[in-house]
């Protein structure tokens, strides 16, 4: 399998808050990773790094051959990385369409308005909000918002794709539906990078599993290796459960 | 193209007809409309559709009726030197905003502002160039008598005007418009489906000066006089967004429509409230906005209609 994203000693800090320590990592075209960890353990702060809004303090990052360490976040989109937002992040004025539209439009130097219109369409229709299109992003439910974000990070035709928390705060149905869509959409060989915190859903669609513990990379693996990692059972759990469940195990 | 634009092109056509209903008064209350229409409508580009609150309207102004004024004095025909104005101020903007832009809402309020004191103080101590705080002499333009060089100026000013509001259509109807909405609504989320922020904004900030540019040159070749306290008043900087507030935010019809409402409004009650006509004028302004916040242009009949049927 060749590689798509390469991380080499990627280092972030927030004036002393050490965010990412020396994350070393790879990427491999068309797998879908699951990138998990506690909170505050900077899984978000990995993918803001890698799409250069908070861009790395030491390290390199390379993407598809190019260096992107020092990438503005506009040039990152228009590279093919792409990324739904934990908080969505939807232009609440627009309608769904235009909403979807703009990533269409600006993804792609040289593109129309109307022929990323239609192209919002299609998008709106493979995420199921066809009957929304019309509606402003601002009336849609928090599960709608969410499949809006997807179809805008689709339809900047991307190689690689974040997934943050695309299914926090919906309910077990709703959950249902959006791992339906992530299973077509590593089916169609995106690449996917997922922050997940529903290890049903994590074992479900992920090939490969990394897990970060305040900042640094402390698990890279199949999946069901690394949470029987006893590194990652502390990280999650605390350290008094590890030692009872490594007494008893 | 939409209804409102044509209404707006009907509205301009109207005002264009002037000179056939009034005098030298007239004429003079329809440029300062016009100047004041191409500031708001000017403004309307950054403060409309970016949601960039600037107050820097007053130093483009400036530097425009300065520019022309020099230029003019050197023996440069009008039109050149309004011409040369309008393109030194585009691009010399665009490169500013490249920097200013980068501050969000108040600090970019304040920022700009900035830049209003900053030019002022440039002209008044550039004593040579500019006579300083002594001001600046024009010649004149034309030697013919005052109702034709009323009428000169008149439609020199609407002309640009014209050319303000079709550069205002045109933007509102493009990719740049669309996008000065994305960056206005969330510029995070822009820049994250690829939007060159930064690039579009500096646009939007250097055409927002060039219209304005050109009006502060017409401006100075029409007065035959400026001092830095004439042309780099706040007031140049604040009256635009009110009369944008009033006509409605990012509507160019409304806009417009809220500058002649506003030199209307100035003008009937300094006639009638010498005395305390600023106060007047700033409570009816109040009033306005509380009772109309989303403007004129929200006074649309079928909203009219709707509103007495729920009554």
């Amino acid at each position: 399998m060749s590689e798509i994203l390469r991380l080499e000693n990627v280092s972030r800090h927030f004036s002393g808050l050490q965010a990412l320590r020396d994350v070393t990592l790879t990427v491999n075209r068309g797998e879908v990773l699951g990138l998990i960890g506690p909170n505050g353990a900077g899984k978000t702060t990995l993918v803001n790094t890698i799409c250069g809004v908070t861009p790395a303090n030491s390290g390199k990052i390379a993407f598809d051959g190019n260096d992107i360490t020092r990438i503005r976040t506009y040039q990152a989109a228009r590279l093919g990385l792409s990324r739904t937002f934990q908080i969505v992040q939807p232009f609440a004025e627009f309608t769904a369409l235009d909403n979807v539209a703009a990533a269409a439009l600006f993804s792609q130097p040289g593109q129309s308005l109307k022929v990323a219109r239609e192209q919002a369409m299609a998008h709106l229709v493979y995420v199921g909000l066809e009957l929304q299109a019309n509606h402003p992003a601002a009336t849609l439910t928090l599960a709608m918002r969410k499949r809006l974000e997807l179809a805008k990070a689709l339809a900047m035709n991307p190689k690689l794709l974040f997934l943050d928390e695309v299914n926090a705060g919906l309910n077990s149905a709703e959950v249902e539906r959006a791992t339906k869509l992530i299973h077509e959409l590593a089916a169609s060989g995106i690449t996917i990078v997922m922050i997940e915190h529903l290890m049903k859903v994590v074992l479900n669609v992920c090939t490969r599993i990394a897990v970060l513990h305040n900042g640094a990379l402390i698990a890279d693996g199949a999946p069901r290796e690394v949470i029987e990692n006893p590194a990652v059972v502390e990280a999650y759990l605390g350290q008094q459960y590890a030692k009872r469940n490594a007494a008893r195990g | 193209m939409t209804k409102s634009n044509i209404a707006l092109l009907v509205l301009l056509a109207v005002v264009a007809s002037l000179p056939l209903f009034g005098g030298a008064y007239a004429l003079r209350l329809g440029t300062i409309a016009c100047m004041y229409a191409i500031l708001a409508l000017s403004w309307n580009v950054v403060g409309g559709f970016a949601g960039y609150p600037s107050f820097a309207t007053a130093a483009f102004f400036g530097f425009g009726a300065y520019t022309t004024g020099v230029l003019l004095g050197k023996g440069l025909p009008l039109w050149l030197g309004v011409v040369i104005s309008a393109v030194a101020a585009l691009l010399i903007t665009a490169a500013l905003g490249a920097a200013l832009l980068r501050l969000r809402g108040h600090y970019f309020a304040i920022a700009s502002l900035s830049l209003v004191e900053v030019l002022r103080e440039l002209v008044n101590n550039a004593t040579d160039l500019t006579g300083g705080g002594m001001g600046l002499n024009i010649p004149l333009v034309s030697g013919s008598g005052v109702l034709a060089e009323a009428m000169f100026f008149f439609y020199a000013m609407w002309i640009l005007l014209l050319l303000t509001a079709l550069m205002v259509m045109a933007v509102a109807g493009s990719k740049l418009g669309f996008g000065l909405a994305c960056i206005r609504q969330n510029e995070t989320a822009s820049s994250m489906v690829g939007l060159n922020t930064t690039l579009y904004k500096s646009i939007a900030f250097g055409l927002s000066a060039c219209f304005v540019s050109a009006a502060g040159g017409v401006y100075a070749a029409w007065v035959h006089y400026i001092d830095p306290s004439d042309v780099f008043d706040i007031l140049y900087s604040v009256k635009p967004i009110v009369m944008a507030l009033m006509g409605g935010l990012g509507s160019p019809l409304g806009v417009a429509c809220g500058a002649f409402l506003y030199l209307g409004l100035e003008e009937v009650v300094w006639r009638n409230y010498i005395q305390i006509h600023t106060g007047v004028l700033g409570l009816i302004i109040v009033l306005l906005l509380l009772f109309l916040p989303h403007g004129l242009i929200s006074l649309r009949p079928s909203n009219l209609w709707r509103r007495v049927k729920h009554v």
